[in-house]
């Protein structure tokens, strides 16, 4: 009789599961950079109060366009305005108004594109020759007409209406590209299994279709915060954005800045950096999401 | 230090600069900036410099202003002229032998129609300028080179009303057949015939040659283009025009005579502008006077100004009256008014504690200002900070010019307070202070308050003919416009022009309304 000897146990390691945002930051090391710029952004727009060295409305006619020194890093204003703190505070504006006109272009976008797409048939058709109406005009020329038309409305210090100025243009984008993913969700079998059930067509997109177009979604959303930031600054350097004494990076490129050039360069260089550097952020942090959400996604 | 050696090159130029020592080259057409366009060709219903510059020359007017002397006045159609020791009539002779473009006679019967049309507009004409003339009783033409003008009463400024550069004398027989010919037609009898507007690009005029002054004008012709901003800073730097005759920045004439260098003449001048605030009195809180009165101390002007004229087009701190004028108010009494102490913790401390009676320590308001850079940004800018420094919370602004002067002029406006401005052709009361009046009489007060102890004294200083009673009238008008603060001045203008010194002959004024007939202009080229 031989004895039979008990198997060994076998243990399986487990794959390496690492926190997505390290694997993010491992794999997509530009996208990494940019969300670093991105959180400083952030902090800075925070904690403002305490991190600018000056109150950036605080005018000092003693110190009008000071050169960039110790005092003032970055030097003054023609009105004596310190320029590092009103790029520190001008971040609250860029941010604010890039990051509600990104939600809420590509929120309604977003959903435009799932029920087009769910809907089909007429809707789509007539939903989608609409977006093809919008997509026909530039989106800065859009944003202009709106801001152009809605005039100003600040609540809570954010301007409303520029932030639909902002806002609206991005939509047919956003539907267009959700749209696509929507219309691949509609065909899978569990759809048509919610339909034979009965369910609601607020059930089905909501639990059913709009989990699965997230990820696009997400990569608009952020990809569109970088264009919202430059949108803002441009409705801002063309006078129908922020007005002075706000601290906004467009605002300071415009007017005085464009007539003290050439006596004080630093007025526009920074604010000009700090939306470059901005842009330059979002789209890298944006380009690498989608790369890591959904490689296949080509905005 | 590069700015310094740019203001020490422009006094040079300036002084370097003869108005007078050469004599008048004939010759070249003129090329300058007008950075705005006129929105149709009747001078009697427009108010523009935009209209002013490139229209003016193609007319004359009954008197004129000389401008080397302002504000001595001189005859322009008028040969000489005659008041009645009452102040009651005024006799003028023209000029003989005066053609309008079209080759007609001017008689005194032009001359006639076109103030009637000023008076009393028929036939769908539009006149913005009949109050200045209300206290005439009859216009009449003894013969056809003397105009006689009966007044109700005396009106100190019935004079200078008549060196007015609005007041284009028109064709009687072209106004007969129809009363709106002047909206769409250029006809005068100065010294430029009209050749082409091409909207959106230029406006052109050439000499004509039954100029009734022998020998003028100097120029074939001038060349007004349409254009703003940096480009038309550009074309003044890259010589492309010679001039623009409205003003430019402090940092616009550093940047031209930089480019200009020694071709670059630099004319300054205070400005018959000023802006002012007008608070909503019809809104609360700035129905009550220690509240407006309270904003009014808190504006360090003085110091403003100092600090502006650096900026901004600004630079001289007065009351309802330009400083320098010989009407205006002294300094040392200036400074005795609320809102003009040079002590401005002071006058912060009584705005604080005037606020606080009030119950308005935390006033938060809006400022409306116009999308217009220069002066206004600064100046808004300016007025945010000094009541941002007793405590208030204020939204600055700034809207298209459309916008906002809807925002002011509507009936039941809306707005709390307003930076308005008050500009005008010459230095004269009557025409200041009606900004101050009542509502019900002033078409420019927008504060909507009615004070029937200021429209007694402007009617009292306007009829005084006695200087230093008329003086001792405005004093008194001046105190309770400042004490009541429901419009209150804050910085004058100063105008700063930077020519190509190729331009000669052309002076300088307090006002960008005047001397732009371009009779006695030429170019030393």
């Amino acid at each position: 009789m031989s004895a039979v000897s008990a198997a060994p146990d076998i243990v399986y390691a487990a794959p390496r599961q690492r926190h997505p945002v390290i694997a993010f930051l491992r794999h997509q090391p530009l996208g990494a950079a940019g969300l670093v710029v991105i959180v400083l952004m952030i902090l800075a727009a925070v904690l403002a109060k305490w991190v600018a060295p000056y109150d950036p409305l605080t005018v000092d006619y003693g110190g009008i366009l000071a050169r960039p020194s110790w005092q003032h890093w970055l030097g003054t204003d023609n009105f004596g305005r310190d320029v590092l703190s009103r790029i520190i505070y001008g971040a609250q504006t860029a941010l604010s108004v890039g990051f509600l006109a990104s939600i809420l272009g590509s929120t309604l976008g977003a959903l435009i594109g799932v029920a087009s797409a769910y809907f089909g048939g007429r809707i789509d058709m007539l939903v989608q020759r609409l977006m093809d109406v919008l997509l026909s005009f530039p989106i800065i020329v859009l944003a202009l007409a709106v801001a152009a038309i809605l005039g100003k409305n600040v609540v809570l210090g954010v301007d409303v209406n520029l932030v639909l100025a902002i806002g609206l243009p991005m939509v047919p984008k956003v539907a267009r590209v959700v749209r696509a993913s929507a219309l691949a969700v509609r065909e899978m079998p569990y759809i048509d299994a919610a339909r034979t059930a009965g369910f609601s067509h607020a059930r089905i997109i909501f639990r059913h279709i709009v989990p699965n177009v997230t990820a696009p979604y997400l990569i608009m959303l952020t990809a569109f915060v970088g264009q919202a930031i430059l949108l803002e600054a441009s409705l801002s350097f063309l006078g129908l954005g922020a007005t002075e004494p706000t601290p906004a990076w467009g605002l300071m490129l415009s007017g005085s800045a464009i007539d003290f050039y050439q006596q004080a360069p630093w007025m526009i260089v920074f604010p000009g950096l700090a939306i470059s550097l901005a842009v330059f952020a979002f789209n890298l942090f944006g380009d690498s999401l989608r790369d890591w959400l959904d490689p296949k996604l080509k905005i | 230090m590069k700015a310094t050696y740019l203001l020490a090159a422009a006094a040079f130029a300036l002084a370097a600069y003869p108005a007078h020592a050469q004599t008048p080259k004939r010759g070249g057409e003129l090329k300058f900036a007008v950075s705005a366009e006129p929105p149709n060709y009747d001078c009697h219903a427009n108010t523009s410099f935009a209209f002013v510059h490139p229209v003016r020359p193609h007319y004359n007017t009954l008197l004129k202003f000389d401008a080397p002397n302002y504000p001595k006045i001189v005859g322009d159609l008028a040969a000489s002229w005659s008041v009645s020791s009452d102040g009651l009539s005024y006799t003028f002779k023209l000029h003989d032998g005066v053609k309008f473009h079209d080759g007609s006679s001017f008689s005194s019967a032009d001359v006639k129609a076109t103030y009637d049309r000023i008076r009393d507009p028929q036939g769908g004409a539009r006149s913005v300028r009949k109050a200045a003339y209300a206290d005439i009783a009859s216009i009449e033409t003894p013969d056809r080179l003397t105009v006689v003008v009966k007044l109700k009463k005396a009106n100190a400024s019935m004079l200078a009303n008549f060196a007015s550069p609005w007041d284009c004398i028109y064709s009687a027989a072209k106004l007969k057949d129809d009363p709106k010919f002047p909206e769409r037609n250029i006809l005068g009898t100065g010294p430029f015939t009209f050749v082409q507007h091409a909207a959106g690009s230029h406006w052109i005029g050439k000499r004509y040659d039954g100029y009734f002054v022998k020998g003028q004008p100097y120029l074939d012709g001038y060349r007004a283009i349409f254009i703003r901003g940096a480009p038309m800073v550009n074309a003044l730097s890259a010589g492309e025009v010679m001039v623009e005759f409205r003003g430019q920045s402090p940092a616009d004439r550093d940047r031209i005579v930089g480019t200009l260098k020694d071709q670059a003449a630099v004319m300054e001048s205070p400005w018959q502008c000023s802006l002012v605030v007008s608070f909503n009195t019809k809104k609360k809180p700035f129905d009550d006077q220690r509240i407006r009165k309270a904003l009014s101390l808190a504006i360090d002007r003085w110091a403003g100004a100092e600090a502006l004229q650096k900026i901004a087009l600004v630079r001289h701190v007065g009351g309802v009256l330009r400083p320098g004028d010989a009407l205006a108010i002294s300094p040392q009494e200036l400074e005795k008014l609320p809102g003009f102490s040079r002590n401005i913790n002071a006058s912060r401390a009584e705005a604080r504690k005037l606020l606080k009676e009030a119950g308005a320590e935390n006033l938060a308001f809006k400022l409306t200002n116009r999308n217009v850079a220069m002066p206004y940004t600064p100046v808004g800018v300016f007025l945010v900070d000094q009541w941002r420094q007793i405590g208030l919370n204020v939204q600055h602004e700034q809207l298209d010019t459309k916008l906002y002067l809807a925002a002011q002029q509507r009936d039941n406006p809306t707005y709390d307070a307003a930076l308005d401005f008050n500009c005008d052709f010459m230095d004269e009361p009557n025409l200041q202070l009606i900004k101050y009046i009542s509502a019900d009489r002033s078409p420019i007060n927008y504060a909507g308050y009615t004070d029937r102890k200021l429209d007694e004294l402007y009617d009292r200083q306007s009829g005084e003919l006695d200087r230093g009673k008329r003086i001792a009238v405005l004093r008194e008008f001046e105190r309770h416009v400042l004490e009541q603060a429901y419009i209150i001045p804050t910085i004058w203008w100063h105008r700063i022009i930077v020519a190509n010194k190729k331009l000669r002959d052309w002076e300088i004024t307090p006002s960008h309304y005047l001397n732009q007939d371009l009779a006695d202009v030429w170019l030393d080229q």
